[in-house]
């Protein structure tokens, strides 16, 4: 059961500000997600292994060569805030 | 003798290694050479986090692992996997960093120490790979910081995350942990340990009555003792004036020596790991067999063989296997028919010493230099060739020049004359062994202008004769041999 605070930590761990009647709105529609995953546990699942990657692939690996990297002005290009060749960020603690 | 540990002190390790050797960078073709580049100019979609781009994991970061997984005698997973863990920090451009989680591909190892009482066991619970996040620089001082610029040159390099059991019991032991561990990963040739930012170091701290404390950011492999130490001392003051340990994470301020609590957040961290679905899992244990065929000669192993196939002693054989470069050029010494021992009087005592005198550590070899830079100024670079020293190796022995003249010739070199050989230093200095005449001469002159130490001699004070010894050095401007010297004087003054 998802409550109206957990849908409060939810939006603070993904920096989204919710107001007071989404926050409702999202518990009410979160809960059914959470129930209609909730069929699932009525399966008989002993027998089944965890299925963790719809495609059955393993071992998908580059070789060790290097490739072009972006210039600087490209990398730069969509922010406003730079400085000597760095993007620039508020102070962080 | 056991050791007692009488404050219960348990110290474990979380180690990130930059795989700094290969190539390119963990999911993306960016060179890995950075170091010295300009910001943002070694990335690309994928290590800025760009929407849509797709990481592909670099082989190589994956046989790194292993290698050090089997180095540290852990067992390789049958099947692993990447795990997203995330949170928001600006050095993460993606929101989350690509590490492992409950899968990680190296478990259950260990890693023999010289400990407080002997060889020591340090448990290792588990090696991950993960993505490093990018470089932050504050504007100005951390404390009156306007903001922070950010260079993502850094983001997405391949590390190893090694995190050990909490079985070290002293600061020394942590040091010693690490030196090995350094050294391991440096025979494996994954790392390389003189770039900037190439080791970080986290410790988990606890002592008796107390909590574990987490101390973070201790970001070289010698700020380890003098982090651990501190908090040690710190905890058992806490505790002796009835104070209690909290549980937290301290930061370790390097310049001032000290460790500092963080502020605690109010909540619980909450990285909401999950699998990451841009990434296959992996079953790589069939490259073992594969990875074992090439798997080079490790410390210990090279140890005990220096001891056998050379005849040295264990404390030469420990000198010259505590860095790979330098047992490369030991054997290359050896290899040109210079005599073992010899050899490893000359590499492991005059020039390693001469190195840790001038702060120089060693940083390459090639087969035929081994060069050394400056551990406080990485513009100051030096080199000595197998060549020379083979050359200055033989000339001592053939009795051409004294012991002195040949430390003296290893010392010009290592200042500022590496260009030339040993013989042309010799020439230049003078340092070629005085003829016998001439140390005959010098002999009888220390004699004669010395009467009160002779006497002082004659009547028992055997230090007397070190002097004399002395006058005859001078005289001869260090070129006569000492041993020769003192014999002659013995001789002269008494028969
Ligand atoms: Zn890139």
């Amino acid at each position: 059961m998802i409550t109206k605070e957990d849908v409060e930590h939810i939006g603070w761990l993904a920096r989204i500000e919710i107001s007071e009647q989404e926050t409702v709105e999202y518990m009410e529609k979160l809960n059914s997600v959470l129930d209609y995953f909730g069929q699932l546990d009525e399966l008989p699942t002993e027998d089944v292994a965890p299925t963790y990657h719809v495609a059955e692939i393993f071992n998908v690996f580059r070789e060790d060569v290097v490739e072009e990297s972006l210039p600087q002005e490209d990398v730069l290009a969509n922010t406003e805030h730079k400085q000597d060749g760095a993007f620039k960020s508020p102070k962080i603690v | 003798m056991v050791y007692e540990n009488p404050d219960g002190v348990k110290i474990g390790l979380e180690i990130h290694v930059q795989l700094n050797k290969l190539n390119t960078k963990m999911f993306c073709g960016c060179s890995s050479k950075y170091h010295d580049s300009a910001p943002n100019t070694h990335t690309c979609p994928i290590c800025l986090g760009l929407p849509g781009a797709l990481p592909v994991l670099n082989k190589k970061t994956v046989e790194a692992a292993i290698k050090v997984g089997l180095a540290l005698e852990g067992e390789i997973a049958e099947e692993t996997q990447f795990h997203r863990k995330n949170y928001f920090y600006p050095d993460l451009p993606k929101g989350f960093q690509v590490t492992q989680y409950d899968y990680p591909i190296v478990s259950k190892g260990k890693v023999v120490i010289e400990g407080e009482d002997g060889e020591h066991t340090v448990g290792i619970w588990r090696a991950h790979m993960e993505e490093d996040p990018g470089k932050l620089v504050h504007i100005g001082s951390i404390e009156k910081s306007k903001g922070v610029l950010i260079d993502y040159n850094r983001s997405g390099m391949p590390l190893i995350e090694t995190v050990t059991a909490p079985d070290m019991r002293t600061p020394k032991e942590g040091r010693r942990f690490l030196d090995k561990f350094r050294n391991i990963l440096e025979y494996l040739d994954v790392f390389d340990g003189n770039l900037e930012g190439a080791m970080r170091v986290d410790a988990n701290v606890s002592v008796y009555g107390g909590t574990r404390v987490e101390v973070k950011n201790i970001s070289s492999h010698k700020g380890v003792e003098k982090a651990l130490l501190y908090e040690i001392m710190r905890q058992k003051n806490v505790i002796r004036r009835g104070g209690k340990i909290t549980q937290e994470t301290r930061h370790f301020d390097e310049a001032r020596g000290v460790t500092i609590g963080m502020r605690t957040k109010e909540e619980a961290e909450d990285y909401r790991y999950f699998r990451e679905p841009d990434l296959m899992p992996m079953k790589v244990s069939d490259w073992i067999p594969r990875i074992k065929e090439t798997f080079p000669e490790l410390p210990d192993a090279k140890r005990s063989r220096f001891i056998e196939q050379y005849g040295i002693t264990d404390m030469h054989a420990k000198s010259l296997t505590s860095k790979i470069m330098l047992a490369d050029f030991y054997e290359g010494v050896c290899k040109e028919g210079t005599d073992p021992k010899q050899a490893a009087t000359w590499t492991a005592d005059v020039l390693l010493g001469e190195f840790n005198y001038r702060d120089l550590v060693i940083s390459s070899y090639d087969g035929s230099t081994i060069g050394c830079i400056n551990d406080k100024d990485h513009s100051i670079t030096n080199s000595v060739r197998v060549a020379d020293m083979v050359k200055l190796i033989s000339l001592f022995a053939d009795g051409k020049i004294s012991d002195r003249a040949a430390v003296e010739v290893v010392r010009s070199i290592l200042d500022g004359e590496e260009e030339k050989t040993p013989l042309q230093i010799i020439e230049e200095k003078g340092l070629f062994k005085a003829e016998d005449d001439l140390v005959t001469k010098a002999v009888s002159e220390a004699i004669a202008e010395n009467e009160a130490a002779v006497q002082d001699y004659l009547g028992g004070a055997e230090k007397s004769l070190n002097f004399l010894v002395g006058q005859v050095m001078k005289k001869t401007k260090g070129t006569a041999d000492a041993k020769t010297a003192r014999e002659m004087l013995v001789k002269e003054l008494k028969g």
